[in-house]
């Protein structure tokens, strides 16, 4: 029977030949061989968030009177409902350090360098995308911890000298966090940045499949029967899919035991409560902008720390390009460059986590 | 004009062509991303409730327009009320009976009973309301 049907589709679309091609790929094994799942996982993550986010959809409407109470619809009345919201609030937060994790490991093997400058650049705007998705997403079901983490987020771009004031008006589509943000919020959540992540997603894998996968240097020079190999098909699927039911089911576990909350509704009219903190994958931006005096030199405090991150965002995503002019210690800089983001990224999110 | 040939003129044209298009797309969008100024009726004063509704030493969040504002009755029973946005990173500021000071919860915030900010990250005092009582009802006015 399954015989019949590959003939009767090898015979139309020539799929020896694509499994021809498959078998062709190798991945290398070494003992750095587990960080090659990380990519693989994100991939995985993100498409739960676009089947649970789909479902959402379904029952989720938009609007100050609206967006709340139907979240609470969800999650009281649709069978399954805080199963799905749980799940898709959960798969964002693992996505995302999944997402952080394989940039890390991407940048200690060094495979970002030539000839792969392009799948680090697409990758670095890929992790930007998340955040992004994160942040839209939060607001969405409209509570009070979403409605202040909002407003003192998209305050923080008021400190942008002259054109401040004007850019959050455009973040919020007005001068407060109110139904017209949750409205560009949602268009940006579930519209724009769906589309703008799935090209550069499908960038990302062209590259990294006419490429093959980077060996580790220390393979260079080495005779080829030395270096361990596993086919990609089917060997290094299977094991992916494997992996991937483990997540699901990890997913699955955090959803059910520890479900989202929702808490209190968002009122425009009531004091902040203590606490208001952003998400655990801001932490680490917010801090440092917690730390910084309130003017340096002529500069809003909050305003250098915007651009602090800006700049070094930038020349992360670049490291490509300029990581070859080091020099003779490139290596042995690169690694510490690595270890230092790394080590504060680490200590002011934990720093944030109990201030 | 030595230099410019038949070829890099028509080069020259076309790109100057792509970038207006491209400038004649975008212009329209950017323009419609910022949301237009809604002119805010001019709010002269709004009531905001009777005295009796207030005790001393408490301070409620209420509506001035879109606005909130924080209106506070003091431990000796006149009334003051600042615009309630937090001058630091807008979050909403409360009263706090136990200090007799406003507090912000969001980064610890402090501005005293005049609106000054005595503690923390905010930069400057909160813009203070006028509230004007007439017979046994409270109105908040901005200050002309
Ligand atoms: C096509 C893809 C997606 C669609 C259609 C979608 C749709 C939605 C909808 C309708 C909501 C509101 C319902 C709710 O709050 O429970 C929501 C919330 C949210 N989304 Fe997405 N989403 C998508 C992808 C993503 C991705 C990739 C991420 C993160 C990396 C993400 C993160 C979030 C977060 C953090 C929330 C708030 C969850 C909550 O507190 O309820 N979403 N999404
Ligand atoms: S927003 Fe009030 S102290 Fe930061």
């Amino acid at each position: 029977m399954w015989r019949r049907i590959y003939r009767w589709l090898d015979e139309r679309y020539q799929l020896q030949a694509l499994v021809e091609f498959m078998s062709h790929k190798y991945v290398p094994m070494h003992r750095h061989t587990i960080w090659y799942y990380f990519g693989g996982v994100s991939l995985f993550l993100f498409l739960v968030q676009v089947t649970t986010g789909i479902l959402l959809l379904m029952y989720y409407r938009v609007g100050e009177d609206a967006s709340y109470e139907s979240v609470r619809f969800i999650m009281s009345q649709v069978r399954f409902g805080w199963l799905i919201r749980s799940i898709h609030s959960w798969g964002a937060n693992l996505m995302i350090l999944t997402v952080f994790i394989h940039m890390f490991s991407v940048y200690f093997t060094r495979a970002y360098r030539k000839p792969r400058e392009l799948t680090w650049v697409s990758g670095f705007l890929l992790l930007v995308l998340a955040l992004f998705f994160g942040f839209t997403g939060y607001l969405l079901p409209w509570n009070q911890l979403a409605f202040f983490a909002t407003r003192v987020g998209t305050e923080i771009v008021g400190s942008v000298p002259a054109i401040g004031h004007e850019l959050v008006r455009i973040l919020r589509g007005g001068e407060e966090v109110s139904g017209a943000t949750l409205a560009r919020f949602f268009g940006l959540h579930v519209a724009l940045l769906p589309g703008i992540f799935t090209i550069l997603l499908t960038l990302h894998l062209l590259f990294i499949q006419r490429q093959g996968i980077a060996e580790p240097e220390s393979w260079a020079g080495r005779p080829e029967s030395e270096k361990r190999r596993m086919p990609f098909f089917p060997n290094f699927l299977l094991r992916d899919l494997l992996l991937w039911l483990i997540v699901l089911n990890v997913l699955a576990f955090l959803a059910v035991f520890y479900p989202w909350e929702l808490g209190p509704k968002a009122d425009p009219f009531a004091p902040a409560p203590p606490g208001i903190k952003p998400e655990w994958y801001f932490l680490f931006m917010y801090q440092t902008l917690k730390i910084l005096p309130a003017k340096v030199f002529f500069l809003e405090g909050e305003f250098v720390g915007v651009l602090f991150f800006t700049l070094g965002g930038l020349l992360w995503m670049t490291v490509p390009f300029w990581e070859g002019r080091l020099g003779k210690y490139r290596n042995e800089i690169a690694h510490l460059i690595g270890w230092i983001v790394l080590v504060y990224i680490a200590t002011m999110t934990l720093w944030g986590f109990r201030s | 004009m030595r230099g410019v040939t038949r070829r890099s003129f028509i080069d020259w044209l076309l790109g100057l062509g792509i970038v207006g298009w491209i400038s004649s797309v975008l212009y329209p969008i950017i323009q419609y991303i910022i949301p237009p100024r809604v002119p805010e009726a001019r709010l002269s004063a709004v009531k905001v409730g009777k005295v009796d509704d207030f005790e001393p030493n408490s301070g409620r969040v209420v509506r001035f327009g879109n606005e909130p504002v924080l209106l506070i009755r003091t431990e000796f029973g006149d009334f003051k009320a600042f615009t309630a946005t937090c001058t630091h990173l807008a979050c909403i500021v409360q009263y706090r009976p136990d200090w007799k000071l406003i507090w912000c919860a969001c980064h610890n915030g402090r501005f005293d009973l005049n609106g000054i900010n005595i503690a923390g990250p905010p930069p400057r005092p909160l813009e203070p309301l006028k509230v004007v009582v007439r017979g046994d009802d409270v109105y908040v006015t901005r200050e002309a």
